[in-house]
C-alpha cells in the first residue's frame, strides 16, 4: 500500500467517524454527497427549508442550501443540479410544477402541512367606514371608501403580480364589483402599499397571503366571497352570475414538496424523512412572527422547534 | 444657395409640424375611421417567434452535440472551469478553506481576518496614490464593518474580484480583434449593442439551463452585461494611439504580436482603463439580479430586507454596495494616474524595496494566527456593530404620514396633464402611420440605412404582436427621459460653472447609479402607490447620470478662446450661456440624453416589479414561468427600440458637430 492511498483511507476513515459522531448511526450504505436544498427570498419558506435540513443532517445526511429563483429552479431540479425544494405553493407555483412533474425528472414528495391561504383583505379600521364587511355583497356599499382620487369613484384593489394568476379582473367583472383591479409588481411592492396605508390609517383592500407576517403584523379581515368549488371556475352557470365564471372566492391549497426524481434512489432515507416532513400553519405564523416582527436570528428560531419537536421529527427520519 | 437651403428647411418643418397635428387627429379617432387591423394588429398574424426560440434553445440544451460531447456538457464545463478561481476567491475573503462538501466540509484553514483585509486595502491605496486615497478606501471598507456588512460584502467582493478581470481579458481581447480586422468589428458591433439592451433577465434562463446553478451562472450574466464597454473602449483606445508610436514600434523591429502588447496596449493603458472603472460598476450593478440565480451576498440582503419592508436595512446593504462601488472606482482611476516608477537602488534588500507587500504578508499571517484564539481579530465584533435601521423607518413613515397629500396632488397632476395624455396619444396611433412617421425622421436625420434599420427592427415588434407594449414602453420612457433631462441639463449647467458644487453633484449622481433602483422603489411605492407614476420617478432617478454627466463635461471642454469671444463681443453671462455654451455644448448633451434613453430602457425591467405593463413585465413574466422564448423576444423588442433611438440621435450628434465644425469624436 503506497503512503498516499494510506493517507486516503485514513481520511476516508476520519470522515466516516466525523459522520457517525454527529448523526449517531448514520445510514452506511446512502451517498455522502451534500443533498442541495434550494433557498429562495422568503421567511417562510427560509424557514421549513432550514427545518428539513437540520433533521436531515441529525440523521446524519450531509446538507447543503443553495440559493435560487422559485421558478426558475425548477431547470435545476431536472437536471439534478438541486434536490429538494420545500415550498411549492398549489396557488402559485402549480403549472410550473406540472410542467416540471410531467416530464418525470421532478417528483412531488406530497403537502407539507401548511394551507396557502390568499384572498381580498382590509385592516380592521375599514369596518367603520364600511360596517357591511366582511360580506363581499357590502364591497360595493363601500366602492367609494375603497376609492382613490384616480379611480375615484370607483374603489381600488390592489392585486398580486400578474404573475400569480388568481382571476381577480374576472371576479370583479363577474361579481359586478365597482372596482379597479391594479396589479403590483412584486410582494415587496404590495406591502409597501399596505404599510403606508396603515400608518395613515388609509382605505386600502388588497390581495393578501397566509403564511406570512402580513396578517400577524396588522389587523385585518379576508373578505367574504361565496366559497371555491372547481365548478365556479369552470362552470358559467354556477353562482351569481350566470354568464361568467369566477364568481367566487379564490382556492385555498397545500403548499407542497418537490424534489429531483434521483433523490429516492441515492438518498432513500432522507427521502422517506422529506415525505413525512409536515408543519401546520399556526407553527410556521408563529415562527415567521419571531424572525420578521420581533427580530429573531433565522437559526435560532429554528433550533428552538428542533429542541422542543425532537420526538415529531425522530420519527421522519426513522429513530 | 442660402435661400434654397432656408426654403427646404421651412418645407421639412412644415411638412412635420403638419403630420403631427395630423397625428392628434388620428390618433384620436383612428378606431373609428380606419379598419381593426390598422389600429390593432391582428393575433393570427403573429410570427411564432417565441416558440421557435423556445424550441431552439431545448433543443441546444438536450440534444445539441458536437459528437464527442454535448453542447450542454461544454457548457458545464466551462462552468467548471470558471468555477475553481472563485471557489478560491470566497474561501480566501468569506468562508475559509474548507475540506470536503455540503454540512460535512470542515474548515482548515479561516478566511483572511478583517483586519488584514482592511490593511491591505489600505496598503494598496497608499501604493496606488497617497495617504488620502488610503484613508478614504479604509474608511469605506471601515464602513462595512461598523455597519455590520462585512461577511455579505466579502462575498460580493469575492464575485467581483473574479467576474472582473474575466470581463476586462475577455473585452480587451475581442476589442484587439476588432482594432485589427474591421470586418470582425463590423460583426461585433451589433452584438455588442444587443448585449447592452437586451435585459438581463431576458437571458437569466439560457444561462441557468446551460451553466447550471450557483454563483457561476450569475457571474457569467454579469460578465456579459458588463463586458461591452471594455470592448468598445477597447478598439476606441487603440485606434487613438499616436502614429508615431505604432511607427516607431515599426521601425524598432517589432514582431505582430510584440507590437501590439509591448507598444499599442501600453500606450493605450490610460483608456483602456476607464474600460476597467466601467467593467467594475456595471458588475456592482449586477449584483441584486445575481442574488436572485444564486450569488448571494449584499444583493441578496437587500432583497430579503425589503422584502420584509425592513427599508432602513435594506438602505444599509445598498450603501454597502455604493461604498464598495467607489472605493474600487476610486482606486482603479488611481491606477490610470500612477506616476511611473521611479528608479529603485538595488543596493536595498527586498524588505526595503518591498516595505508593503511585506507588511501586508506580516498582518496577514499575524491576524490569522491570533485571529484562532481571539475571536474579534477574525471577525469584527457583533457588539460593537451599529445600525441606524430605524432612523429610515422613521424618516418614510414621517413623511408618508404628513405630506402624503401633497405628494397625492403633484402625483394627481403630473399624471392626468402628462401621463395619461402622451399614453393615450401613443396606444391610439395606428401602428403603421407610427412606422412611417419614425421612418421618415430616420431617413432625414441619419440617410437611407438609418431608416432602412427602423423599419426592420420596428416591424419586428409588430409581427411578434409587441406592439402595444412596446408603446407603453415608449411612453413610459419617454416621459421619464423628458423630465430627466429637464433635471439633468440644468444640474450639468451648474455642476461646469461651479467647481465645489459640480463635486457634490458628482457625489450625488455616482450614488444613484450604484445604489440598488430596489431600495428607493419600495419607499416610492410606499409614498406615490403602485403604478406608473411610480415607476417614472424610479426611472427619472437611475437614469439622470448621464444628462448631467455628459452636460458638465460639454460645457467643460468648450474651447475657451470662442468663450473668450463671447465675453469681449459683449455678451450678458445669459446670452453667454444661451448663445454660445449651450448651442457648442449640444452634440455632448445629445449623447448625454441617448446614454439616458439606454439607462432609462434598462430600468424598465425593474420597474416591472412595481407593476408597470410594459415590455420589463413581459420579460418579468417571461422570467418567472421560465419561458425562454417570451422573454428573449421582449427583450429583444426593448433592444430594437434601444438601437433605433440611438442611431437617430447619434447621426444628429453628428450632423451638429460638422455643422458647428467640432471635431469628430
Amino acid at each position: 500500500m503506497s503512503s498516499l492511498s494510506r493517507i486516503k483511507t485514513a481520511l476516508v476513515g476520519a470522515v466516516a467517524l466525523a459522520g457517525l459522531a454527529a448523526g449517531g448511526q448514520a445510514l452506511a450504505a446512502e451517498s455522502k454527497d451534500p443533498i442541495k436544498l434550494t433557498l429562495h427570498d422568503w421567511t417562510g419558506q427560509l424557514i421549513t427549508t432550514k427545518l428539513m435540513g437540520e433533521v436531515l443532517k441529525r440523521g446524519g445526511y450531509n446538507i447543503e442550501y443553495v440559493q435560487a429563483d422559485y421558478i426558475a429552479q425548477f431547470a435545476g431540479l431536472k437536471t439534478g443540479d438541486l434536490h429538494v425544494a420545500m415550498e411549492i405553493w398549489e396557488t402559485t407555483g402549480r403549472d410550473a410544477m406540472d410542467e416540471a412533474t410531467k416530464t418525470g425528472k421532478v417528483v412531488n414528495l406530497g403537502e407539507t402541512g401548511m394551507q396557502a391561504i390568499e384572498e381580498w383583505w382590509y385592516p380592521l379600521y375599514m369596518k367603520e367606514k364600511c360596517p357591511g364587511l366582511p360580506d363581499w355583497k357590502a364591497l360595493n356599499d363601500c366602492a367609494e371608501a375603497f376609492s382613490t382620487p384616480e379611480t375615484a369613484p370607483r374603489g381600488r384593489y390592489l392585486g398580486g403580480p400578474v404573475t400569480w394568476g388568481g382571476f381577480d379582473d374576472e371576479r370583479a367583472e363577474a361579481l359586478e364589483l365597482d372596482y379597479e383591479v391594479v396589479h403590483a409588481g412584486t410582494d415587496a411592492a404590495l406591502f409597501a402599499e399596505l404599510e403606508s396605508a396603515y400608518q395613515r390609517k388609509a382605505p386600502i383592500l388588497l390581495w393578501v397571503y397566509a403564511p406570512h407576517w402580513a396578517p400577524a403584523k396588522f389587523k385585518g379581515e379576508w373578505v367574504d366571497f361565496p366559497a371555491y368549488t372547481a365548478e365556479c371556475y369552470q362552470d358559467p352557470k354556477w353562482g351569481s352570475n350566470p354568464d361568467m365564471a369566477h364568481d367566487c372566492g379564490k382556492p385555498r391549497g397545500p403548499i407542497w414538496k418537490v424534489s429531483w426524481a434521483g433523490l429516492e434512489k441515492k438518498w432513500p432515507g432522507a427521502h422517506k424523512a422529506i415525505k413525512a416532513f409536515t408543519v401546520s400553519n399556526d407553527e410556521m405564523a408563529n415562527m415567521i412572527v419571531e424572525v420578521d416582527l420581533n427580530g429573531k436570528k433565522l437559526d435560532d428560531v429554528v433550533s428552538a422547534w428542533i429542541g422542543q419537536n425532537e420526538k415529531r421529527w425522530r420519527t421522519w427520519i426513522g429513530k | 444657395m442660402t435661400a434654397a437651403i432656408a426654403k427646404r428647411l421651412t418645407l421639412t418643418n412644415a411638412f412635420w409640424i403638419g403630420a403631427l397635428i395630423f397625428s392628434f387627429v388620428l390618433a384620436a379617432n383612428a378606431r373609428g375611421w380606419l379598419p381593426r387591423w390598422a389600429t390593432k394588429y391582428p393575433r393570427k398574424w403573429n410570427i411564432p417567434v417565441k416558440q421557435t426560440i423556445t424550441d431552439f434553445m431545448n433543443w441546444l440544451v438536450e440534444t445539441a452535440t458536437f459528437g464527442l460531447f454535448t453542447f450542454q456538457e461544454l457548457t458545464r464545463g466551462i462552468a467548471w472551469l470558471l468555477e475553481w478561481p472563485l471557489a478560491f476567491a470566497t474561501s480566501l475573503l468569506s468562508s475559509g478553506f474548507l475540506q470536503g462538501q455540503g454540512s460535512d466540509a470542515v474548515q482548515i484553514l479561516p478566511p483572511l481576518t478583517w483586519i488584514a483585509v482592511l490593511v491591505v486595502i489600505v496598503a494598496i491605496g497608499k501604493y496606488a496614490r497617497d495617504w488620502k486615497l488610503a484613508a478614504f478606501v479604509g474608511a469605506c471598507f471601515g464602513y462595512l464593518a461598523v455597519f455590520g456588512q462585512w461577511n455579505s460584502a466579502m462575498v460580493t467582493l469575492s464575485s467581483i474580484v473574479i467576474t472582473v478581470p474575466f470581463g476586462v481579458a475577455g473585452g480587451l481581447l475581442i476589442g484587439i480583434g476588432g482594432y485589427r480586422w474591421p470586418w470582425f468589428e463590423r460583426a461585433v458591433t451589433p452584438v455588442l449593442d444587443l448585449m447592452q439592451t437586451v435585459p438581463v433577465f431576458a437571458y437569466l434562463i439560457p444561462v441557468l439551463f446551460l451553466f447550471g446553478f450557483g454563483p457561476v451562472a450569475a457571474m457569467i450574466a454579469t460578465i456579459i452585461y458588463a463586458m461591452p464597454p471594455m470592448v468598445r473602449i477597447t478598439m476606441l483606445a487603440l485606434k487613438q494611439v499616436p502614429g508615431e508610436i505604432s511607427d516607431f514600434g515599426h521601425m524598432a523591429g517589432c514582431t505582430k504580436r510584440q507590437l501590439m502588447w509591448k507598444v499599442l496596449v501600453p500606450s493605450a493603458t490610460p483608456g483602456l482603463m476607464v474600460g476597467v472603472n466601467q467593467v467594475i460598476m456595471l458588475s456592482l450593478n449586477m449584483v441584486i439580479i445575481a442574488s436572485m440565480i444564486g450569488a448571494g451576498g449584499l444583493g441578496y440582503d437587500v432583497l430579503t430586507s425589503l422584502r420584509r419592508l425592513n427599508i432602513g436595512a435594506g438602505l444599509e446593504a445598498g450603501i454597502a454596495i455604493v461604498v464598495l462601488a467607489i472605493a474600487l472606482d476610486r482606486l482603479s482611476q488611481a491606477f490610470v494616474h500612477r506616476p511611473p516608477p521611479v528608479h529603485i537602488d538595488p543596493s536595498q534588500n527586498y524588505l526595503q524595496r518591498h516595505p508593503w507587500f511585506v507588511t501586508c504578508i506580516a498582518v496577514i499571517v499575524g491576524t490569522g494566527l491570533v485571529g484562532l484564539v481571539a475571536a474579534p481579530v477574525q471577525s469584527y465584533p457583533e457588539a460593537l456593530q451599529i445600525t441606524t435601521a430605524s432612523f429610515w423607518e422613521d424618516l418614510v413613515k414621517a413623511i408618508n404620514v404628513n405630506f402624503f397629500d401633497q405628494l397625492e396632488a403633484v402625483k394627481t397632476a403630473v399624471l392626468l396633464n402628462v401621463l395619461v395624455p402622451v399614453k393615450r396619444f401613443l396606444l391610439g396611433l395606428p401602428w403603421g402611420w407610427t412606422i412611417l412617421l419614425v421612418t421618415l425622421a430616420a431617413w432625414q436625420i441619419g440617410g437611407w440605412r438609418i431608416a432602412l434599420l427602423s423599419v426592420v427592427l420596428s416591424g419586428f415588434i409588430v409581427v411578434t404582436g409587441q406592439w402595444p407594449k412596446a408603446m407603453i414602453t415608449v411612453y413610459l420612457c419617454g416621459v421619464s427621459v423628458m423630465f430627466a433631462a429637464l433635471i439633468g441639463i440644468p444640474l450639468g449647467i451648474a455642476a461646469a460653472q461651479n467647481a465645489r458644487l459640480g463635486r457634490v453633484i458628482q457625489g450625488f449622481i455616482d450614488t444613484l447609479q450604484t445604489l440598488p433602483s430596489f431600495v428607493y422603489l419600495i419607499p416610492v411605492v410606499m409614498l406615490f402607490r403602485v403604478g406608473d407614476f411610480s415607476a417614472m420617478i424610479a426611472v427619472i432617478l437611475y437614469a439622470l447620470a448621464p444628462a448631467v454627466r455628459y452636460t458638465a463635461h460639454g460645457i467643460g471642454r468648450i474651447d475657451p478662446s470662442l468663450i473668450e469671444a463671447g465675453v469681449v463681443s459683449g455678451c450678458t453671462k445669459r446670452q453667454l450661456l444661451w448663445k454660445v455654451k449651450l448651442p457648442l455644448a449640444l452634440p455632448e448633451i445629445m449623447l448625454g440624453i441617448n446614454q439616458t434613453i439606454m439607462l432609462a430602457l434598462s430600468m424598465l425591467v425593474i420597474t416591472a416589479l412595481v407593476g408597470t405593463r410594459d415590455l420589463g413585465q413581459e420579460v418579468y413574466i417571461a422570467l418567472t414561468k421560465a419561458d425562454t422564448g417570451r422573454g428573449l423576444v421582449a427583450g429583444l423588442s426593448i433592444a430594437f427600440i434601444a438601437i433605433i433611438a440611438d442611431r437617430m440621435i447619434a447621426a444628429g450628434a453628428r450632423k451638429a458637430r460638422a455643422r458647428l465644425g467640432l471635431p469628430e469624436h
